[in-house]
């Protein structure tokens, strides 16, 4: 790695870890009835949509009740974007009379936009009105944000109840999730970014004269504008990732300058990091959180180094062919092909990593065009279940089912009864941990199995050989990890895949909060225990390991002979210059 | 789950007036308020015709350009209405074809250029618009561009260094040229002259 790649890197983990902070702290304050001083000028629009609503914020929920109100929410979020594109044709602020979506596509991006997945069959530019694209698609960013965080809030609050039946209020957590947290950072974010040279308007696509007319008599380049900032914000903020353009952040109009590339990347992984320090917060012991956190930091920290190594390494095609290929202060040498010259392989690499590593999935460079191993580490973050930061809320109730499943096996191993938190960790919460783990594997897995044995499914792969089969491994790991990012290159817009994925980001994400919730019910009902002599302690180095030991086994063990098939091979194949 | 159909139609009904209506009004009128150039596309105008957007890439084939990126958009290149990378895998012999072709090409306009090419030049970006080049990119070119518009390469050299930013702040992103205001520099030089 060059000094400027170790150098970008170390700034980007800082202000991570700065930024997180005092955000998690608050956010705490919000989960916990203790509004800060200075956020209470929202608190008569909090009131105002409870009484809109007919929501009555002082009852709790039961675990089952919390999650049928999460259910009805999201259905009917799923319905509203479904309908958007299948009549937006006839509908107002469509200046590029973008036509109805066909039934296939349109289910596709209505479960992947309620999911949080926000995988993209279609081209936002070609495809998309105006209207869809706010009204819609913004919508449930925001939305399928604060379900994830709302379940985050549900879960960690039931550990600091005493055998209790209810775990909190799904509105209140949703209503204060958008209100408090993502709207404001968004509408900071969004300012950010146009001044930067993101667009942001109501008016048509705009026609210029070429400099130079294309030879085959084209003398206009018509440039697709939109409010494209509004959603970017939310887009990266909420862990959605789905992009106003096709070629998501890679677009200039999303992504124009390194500044605003640093700003989108900080904000990947921002209120994932943060709500660690909430975590810590909420339970009482910050070391808690920060035990996880420092679990995240360092995965994400290796596997980051592994991919800007192997993206600088480049293409030995490239070297075979005589071209510059070395980094210097003129040129960032490496693998460019699908790349952008602002963000050159660098920027490319921490943006691949932290899209993969939370469940965002937006793109600055194209990940198909990505050597083997480049394109091994953000495969194998979204296979590893999305925890290593992870979604806003999914991620960390993610990994605190990981953390469930470390005490319970260090529990076996050591003698001790297995508790967290001073919750006994039993049978059923075990069991529905191994459901949240096993189920998305499951998608990936048997999904690839799918497409891979049947002819809709080879008829999609873009490129020959070996890398084809890691374009559909990587799509299954994306939609069944609700990420959404693509080796892009697979044709996905056909009712097979529409339809197998739209399945996987299904089970994903519903398959995962439910047992989530279940064992959010049964902690809260559990007595604490108090802390002894036989208790494992979850706030030491030695719990970091422990934690890193289960994520990594789970999916080294489940994943490890897919990837030896696609990238792994690929990668022998490719230094050793077989075409 | 019937009981809380009726509070989930009311949040979805005013959480989408709130989140996909007012917010992004607000923004849109923020913005334009705030950064009138930026929030239209940042167009660039030349004798008071609209020719590009600072941010987006035009496709350049004349010598007397200098080129810029490859681009995988269809049906032409940089077609700034459906961007595209071209997500050719590392081994896929497609790319293999397509990067020696450019290589010819370079070359070809080029003759007895011996250095060798940046990579960046001859490998098609993420977007299909990427605006910029390395500046070893644009110095490669520079003898092309002298040649076929009978200038003095440094003339020619000191424009584009002229045109050549470093890295943000001297640490975030790569050190680029913006080709779309390099070429009309270049053209606006051969007017004054």
């Amino acid at each position: 790695m060059t000094l400027n790649a170790l150098l970008q890197i170390t700034l980007y983990l800082a202000l991570l870890l700065l930024l997180a902070w005092p955000l998690g702290i608050t956010m705490a304050k919000i989960y916990g009835d203790a509004i800060p001083p200075w956020m209470r000028w929202i608190t008569p629009l909090e009131r105002g949509i409870y009484r809109l609503c007919g929501i009555r914020p002082d009852q709790e929920m039961s675990w089952s009740r919390y999650a049928l109100a999460m259910l009805a929410l999201n259905l009917l979020g799923l319905l509203t974007v479904y309908l958007l594109q299948r009549v937006q044709s006839w509908l107002p602020f469509n200046p590029q009379a973008m036509a109805n979506i066909t039934p296939d596509s349109a289910l596709n991006t209505a479960i992947s936009f309620a999911s949080n997945t926000n995988w993209q069959g279609y081209g936002g530019e070609t495809t998309m009105s105006y209207l869809t694209q706010m009204c819609g698609l913004t919508v449930q960013n925001f939305l399928s944000a604060a379900t994830g965080m709302a379940v985050l809030a549900a879960l960690m609050r039931a550990f600091t109840r005493r055998e209790s039946g209810v775990i909190g209020n799904f509105w209140v957590d949703m209503t204060r999730s958008i209100l408090y947290i993502l709207l404001p950072l968004s509408l900071l974010l969004s300012l950010a970014l146009v001044g930067q040279g993101v667009v942001q308007t109501f008016e048509p696509y705009r026609s210029v004269h070429l400099v130079q007319p294309i030879e085959k008599g084209a003398t206009e380049q018509v440039i697709a504008l939109g409010p494209t900032a509004s959603q970017v914000a939310i887009k990266q903020l909420g862990t959605n990732g789905g992009g106003f353009f096709n070629v998501n952040s890679a677009h200039p109009l999303e992504n124009p300058t390194p500044f605003s590339n640093i700003l989108e990347m900080l904000s990947i992984l921002l209120i994932p990091a943060a709500l660690c320090f909430t975590f810590g917060s909420i339970v009482g012991d910050h070391r808690q959180g920060i035990v996880i956190l420092a679990a995240m930091t360092l995965v994400f920290t290796a596997l980051l180094i592994l991919c800007t190594s192997a993206e600088q390494a480049g293409n030995p095609l490239f070297q075979r062919l005589g071209l510059e290929v070395t980094a210097s202060d003129t040129t960032p040498g490496g693998n460019m092909e699908g790349k952008e010259v602002r963000f050159g392989i660098v920027n490319s690499a921490i943006w691949a990593t932290a899209t993969t590593a939370a469940s965002n999935g937006s793109v600055n460079a194209m990940h198909d065009s990505f050597t083997p191993l480049g394109g091994l580490v953000p495969m194998g973050l979204m296979q590893l279940g999305e925890v290593i930061f992870g979604g806003v809320g999914s991620g960390l109730y993610g990994m605190i089912i990981f953390a469930l499943v470390a005490v319970f096996v260090s529990g076996l191993m050591i003698g001790r009864t297995p508790e967290y938190l001073g919750k006994k960790v039993e049978a059923f919460e075990i069991k529905m941990a191994s459901v949240a783990i096993l189920v998305p594997c499951l998608a990936v897995l048997l999904g690839t199995a799918i497409a891979v044995a049947s002819e809709s499914g080879r008829a999609g792969i873009a490129n020959p050989g070996i890398h084809g089969f890691s374009e559909i491994l990587y799509a299954f790991s994306s939609a069944g990890n609700n990420n959404g990012s693509a080796f892009a290159g697979l044709s996905a817009n056909t009712p097979f895949y529409n339809m197998m994925l739209g399945i996987a980001m299904l089970l994903a994400r519903y398959w995962v909060i439910i047992p989530v919730l279940a064992i959010a019910g049964s902690l809260a009902a559990k007595k604490t225990i108090p802390l002894s002599a036989g208790t494992l302690p979850t706030h030491t180095p030695l719990f970091v390991v422990l934690l890193i030991g289960t994520v990594i086994i789970v999916g080294a063990l489940t994943f490890l002979p897919a990837l030896a098939l696609g990238p792994i091979v690929e990668h022998v194949l490719m230094i050793n210059g077989q075409g | 789950m019937i009981k809380e159909l009726k509070p989930a139609l009311l949040f979805l009904l005013v959480m989408t007036l709130l989140t996909g209506g007012i917010y992004p009004s607000l923004v849109t009128g923020l913005a334009q308020w705030l950064f009138p150039f930026q929030s239209h596309g940042s167009i660039l105008k030349s004798h008071g015709k609209a020719v590009g957007s600072a941010w987006v890439g035009q496709s350049f084939t004349d010598p007397r350009y200098f080129w810029g990126r490859p681009s995988a958009t269809a049906p032409m290149p940089y077609n700034a209405a459906a961007s595209s990378g071209s997500n050719q895998g590392p081994r896929n012999p497609a790319l293999e074809q397509a990067v020696r072709e450019r290589i010819a090409a370079l070359k070809a306009a080029a003759p007895g250029q011996t250095t060798p090419i940046p990579v960046d030049l001859v490998t098609a970006s993420a977007s299909g618009l990427d605006p910029h080049i390395s500046p070893a990119s644009a110095q490669w070119q520079v003898p092309r561009v002298a040649r076929t518009r009978g200038l003095p390469e440094l003339v020619v050299r000191d424009l584009v260094a002229h045109y050549s930013e470093g890295r943000t702040f001297g640490l975030l992103g790569e050190p680029r040229v913006n080709v779309l205001t390099l070429n009309l520099a270049l053209d606006q030089y051969g007017h004054e002259q």
